[in-house]
């Protein structure tokens, strides 16, 4: 068998939840697969592939992009957080005292059924309730506007958001 | 445990969800796996010559590539997955689909060949070198055109493209007919959607060709099944196949046990090449190669009495197979038999041909040939209340079946094979619940005309619906106590999100007196439980969650006969609570489950004749037929009637599926049907040019409702508990979905009663709207 070429590969060192990932990666590389297949962090999903239905949700320096959206070498530099970032490392029971405030809501207020897609929901939310620290319905609805949910019709997750938004406040 | 059934517990699987470590099927990464491609036709109906795939297997990464012709043996049409029902004079050709087309092919999106490859880029990178002789065909797009003379055939070895003809009656139509007051006769289409879980499809093979072990992740609905046909076609014994259905990121009916190409191809090549394959379906794959479900066109007529009463019903419909029809006729005999509903039709003659056309095959999706039952009957009934002058909520109660009249044979075949029988039900509470909870009288008489002054355009629509559930055959499951006293459950049912790691959990732990967040439960792995069918048709708390309670009462038994002779009791004298059996009363006197498992399991001394080890029992539940679960969905919407723009203002769902036993997963489930139902009703049509091209195969394109489309929804339960089953429960899963159409149109209309709009046909859109209401003001014109 013929070897795969050997496509040009461009060294990156994104910060992945908290920890510099040294990497050579084709420039093609798409950031969800970098970090699914390359990093093993597979709780960011994949549905779409072209930005629409926000499952591969992932925060790069702050603010929430869409990782089927981006290059993994644009990530150079980046301090990338996945949703395994939202727990502490180590946290392998099933309590709720190792969860973020906001995936301990998700879970009181029922806002998950396959759970596919709330990766990227919770990695949505994460910054805007940073800057919303306390938001109504109607922005809590155009905040996950551009998340797709099928299982849940979206009502617990925006009670999930306020339980949180609660917690959160303190 | 006291009062473990009925509560809303929050889920056990919940956890590994939240924190990105459930494990999906994509997430499977093995050493040295490879990757899959498919090549697929661009036509969805051609003349295919040969498929030349040199240059991709000269290209670098790339590990193998077959087309039809390289198959050899393996190629052959799957299996079909269900039989026609036994109803006299029913004729069906089946057809169903190949691993890839050869000869012709017959959907764009029919796969033509695979390639595997180092990487899945890779693989897309040979793909696009696959050279595919085909020469197009005339394509069969128009359900009605496809039965004319002298068109195109999708199989031409058929002599039109009628893929079965179904006629099924009770009482006499004509003399019902003739009987009449009043006759409605209409036409009502309903046109296809997608499932559009958010996870594709995906398959991962493991060839272990040391153990001769073949290991497949698969996005199963029905992991048994597809492990039970695997062996099967790969000439391997049950044992020697394990398929793991894992956490399913949504199912929705596509996802059942299909065979379809990719599931039948990937294992084949993984043996071949002795390396672990995998594919995943990308968005665009899934607007083709997985099933899509909904377009019919009825021609139904209702005879009723001036007083509203229904005397017979005439339904002439055709429904669209799409190219293939492996999944029988379930869906259209689902449509036949749920249009009786809830009411006494005395008279009932329904006919229908399934069509072949050059469009991605139909199977069932959330309804599953439900929503359309509805639709029709609903929809005459707001009819003929319009006609008659009787309010909508009145003819509705007039033709209720009784609270006495259950068990109730409607005389006809349903799509389990049994004749339909309603096994208890009770219709007119919902309906005044409904009524009252949305306000109905007052809306009526007070708001709407006060809105309307205002220039508000506001609609109330209230509609009833029947589903058929927790159909059989049946479902498994095995309950163990160890040592340590944990308690686990395997069943076979595969799990897209239901909660059955809670439900089930819940049945076990209300039955052995412990805590249901310490009852593990495993679903979808062949390797933990291999008698089953899978998830489908709303049966899976009924029929696997039955035999969870059989399996978990069996164990009870035999905790108890153990601990009497312990205690020194009779097991009469037991209570099981706490994970102890204690005596009645005196609660100082105690065993554990773990030191009963213990017992149950010795390593020395003699072993009563005929005892099983362990604290374990396995038990199976068949139930004689489906158990119908039943509700009401009330809905106020606001038109904007100059940009057609709806807004769903509320939506109310009162449901009785029997027994609940968690409240807030059957909530989600009822939410979540609703939501998809508003998709099907409003957003999403799947739209396909003459030529059969499907035009907007993107989400992009395809509008999925979001947040800001979706209302919340009340509910209300109503409990009729089931006489089929030991929990009397009835299933929930697509309750949700099924009715919206039918009440989303009625508040249409009923927003806009100066227009005289009848809207008989779903889905609808803004500019559909807009169409309907354009055409109205034509005539309106002088």
């Amino acid at each position: 068998m013929e070897r795969a070429p050997l496509l040009q590969r461009t060294p990156i060192v994104p910060i992945v939840n908290g920890t510099p990932r040294e990497s050579e990666v084709e420039p093609r590389l798409l950031l969800s697969d970098f970090l699914r297949h390359d990093l093993g962090l597979t709780g960011t999903h994949v549905g779409c592939e072209h930005g629409v239905c926000g499952a591969c949700t992932v925060l790069m320096d702050g603010r929430a992009v869409r990782s089927c959206l981006l290059f993994a070498v644009q990530a150079d530099g980046c301090e990338v957080v996945t949703v395994e970032g939202l727990t502490e490392a180590g946290a392998d029971g099933g309590g709720d005292g190792r969860l973020h405030p906001l995936q301990a809501a998700f879970r009181e207020a029922h806002a998950l059924q396959c759970g596919f897609c709330t990766p990227g929901f919770l990695m949505t939310l994460i910054p805007f309730l940073e800057e919303n620290p306390d938001p109504d319905e109607g922005e809590i609805r155009a905040a996950i506007s551009g998340n797709l949910c099928r299982c849940t019709g979206y009502q617990n997750i925006v009670a999930a958001v306020r339980r949180a938004a609660e917690t959160l406040r303190g | 445990m006291a009062e473990v059934l009925g509560r809303a517990f929050r889920r056990n699987e919940d956890f590994e969800l939240l924190t990105g470590r459930a494990l999906f099927v994509d997430d499977v990464q093995l050493p040295g796996m490879l990757h899959a491609a498919f090549v697929r036709s661009d036509f969805a109906h051609a003349r295919l010559s040969g498929v030349d795939l040199e240059a991709v297997r000269r290209h670098p990464g790339v590990v193998g590539a077959w087309s039809a012709e390289d198959l050899g043996d393996y190629w052959q049409p799957g299996p079909l997955l269900v039989p026609p029902p036994p109803i006299e004079r029913l004729t069906f050709h089946a057809r169903t689909q190949v691993p890839l087309a050869r000869g012709k092919v017959r959907h764009a999106g029919e796969p033509v060949a695979v390639i595997v490859a180092e990487s899945r880029y890779v693989a897309e990178d040979a793909a696009a070198l696959a050279l595919v002789d085909a020469e197009p065909l005339p394509a069969v797009v128009d359900l009605e055109r496809a039965l004319e003379p002298g068109v195109a055939l999708v199989h031409e070895d058929l002599a039109s493209n009628v893929a079965a003809h179904v006629i099924q009656e009770r009482g006499d139509y004509a003399a019902a007919r003739a009987a009449a007051d009043l006759r409605i006769a209409r036409r009502f289409r309903y046109d296809r959607g997608a499932a559009a879980a958010i996870e594709n499809r995906g398959i991962v093979a493991d060839w272990n060709p040391r153990a001769r072990e073949l290991t497949v992740w698969d996005t199963t609905q029905a992991p048994i099944p597809i492990r039970n046909g695997l062996a099967r076609m790969l000439d391997l014994s049950e044992s020697q196949v394990r398929v793991v259905a894992p956490f399913i990121g949504g199912g929705f009916g596509p996802k059942i046990m299909m065979f379809y190409p990719e599931e039948v191809l990937i294992p084949w090549i993984a043996i071949r090449l002795e390396r672990p394959v995998k594919w995943i379906e990308d968005r665009r794959e899934n607007f083709f190669a997985t099933t899509q479900e909904r377009e019919q066109i009825h021609d139904a007529e209702l005879a009723i009495a001036a007083d509203g009463r229904i005397l017979g019903v005439r339904d002439e419909f055709l429904h669209d197979c799409g190219a293939y029809d492996p999944y029988g006729l379930t869906v259209p005999i689902n449509s036949q038999c749920t249009l009786l509903g809830p009411y006494e039709v005395p008279a009932y003659r329904s006919e229908f041909r399934a069509v072949f056309t050059n469009k991605p095959i139909v199977t069932p999706v959330r309804g599953a040939g439900r929503q359309h039952g509805v639709f029709v009957i609903e929809r005459l009934l707001d009819l003929a209340a319009r006609e008659l002058g009787i309010d909508r909520l009145e003819i509705r109660r007039r033709n209720y079946l009784a609270p006495g009249a259950f068990p109730h044979d409607n005389n006809i075949i349903f799509q389990d094979f049994a004749p339909l029988v309603y096994d208890s039900g009770n219709y007119a509470p919902a309906l005044e619940k409904a009524a009252e909870i949305i306000g109905y009288e007052a809306f009526v008489r007070e708001e709407q005309p006060r809105l309307r002054a205002e220039g508000h355009r506001r609609g109330i629509g209230i509609v009833s619906y029947v589903e058929g559930t927790g159909i059989g055959p049946y479902e498994g499951a095995r309950v163990s106590v160890e040592p340590s006293g944990r308690v686990s459950v395997a069943t076979g049912v595969g799990t897209q999100g239901q909660g059955h790691f809670t439900s089930f959990a819940q049945i076990v732990a209300e039955v052995l007196g412990v805590d249901p967040a310490e009852v593990a439960v495993s679903t979808g792995d062949t390797r933990e439980f291999h008698w089953g069918t899978g998830t489908f048709a709303s049966r899976s708390t009924v029929v696997a969650g039955s035999a969870c309670h059989g399996a978990a009462s069996a164990v009870r038994q035999k905790a108890l006969e153990l601990a009497a002779g312990i205690l020194g009791v009779t097991s009469d004298d037991l209570v099981l609570e706490g994970g102890r059996v204690s005596v009645r009363n005196d609660a100082g006197r105690s065993v554990a489950l773990g030191e009963l498992a213990s017992r149950a399991n010795p390593l020395r001394g003699a072993v009563r004749p005929g005892a099983e080890p362990g604290l374990e029992a396995s038990s199976y539940f068949g139930p004689d037929r489906g158990s119908t679960a039943s509700g009401v969905h009330a809905c106020v919407v606001e038109v904007d009637p100059e940009t057609a723009e709806v807004r769903v203002v509320r939506y109310l769902v009162v449901h009785d599926c029997g027994r609940v036993i968690n409240p807030m997963i059957v909530e989600g489930q009822i939410h979540g049907g609703v939501a998809m139902g508003i998709g099907n009703a409003f957003y999403e049509q799947l739209v396909f040019d003459a030529d059969g091209q499907l035009l907007n195969a993107s989400l992009m394109d395809y509008l999925l409702p979001t947040a800001t489309d979706v209302p919340a929804v009340e509910t209300a339960h109503m409990e009729t508990p089931s006489p089929l089953n030991p929990l009397g429960v009835k299933g929930v899963g697509e309750a949700g979905a099924i009715p919206v159409g039918a009440a989303f149109a009625q508040a249409i209309e009923d927003a806009l009663p100066e227009y005289g709009l009848e809207i008989l046909e779903i889905p609808l859109s803004p500019n559909r709207l807009f169409e309907l209401l354009e055409r109205k003001r034509k005539e309106a014109l002088p």
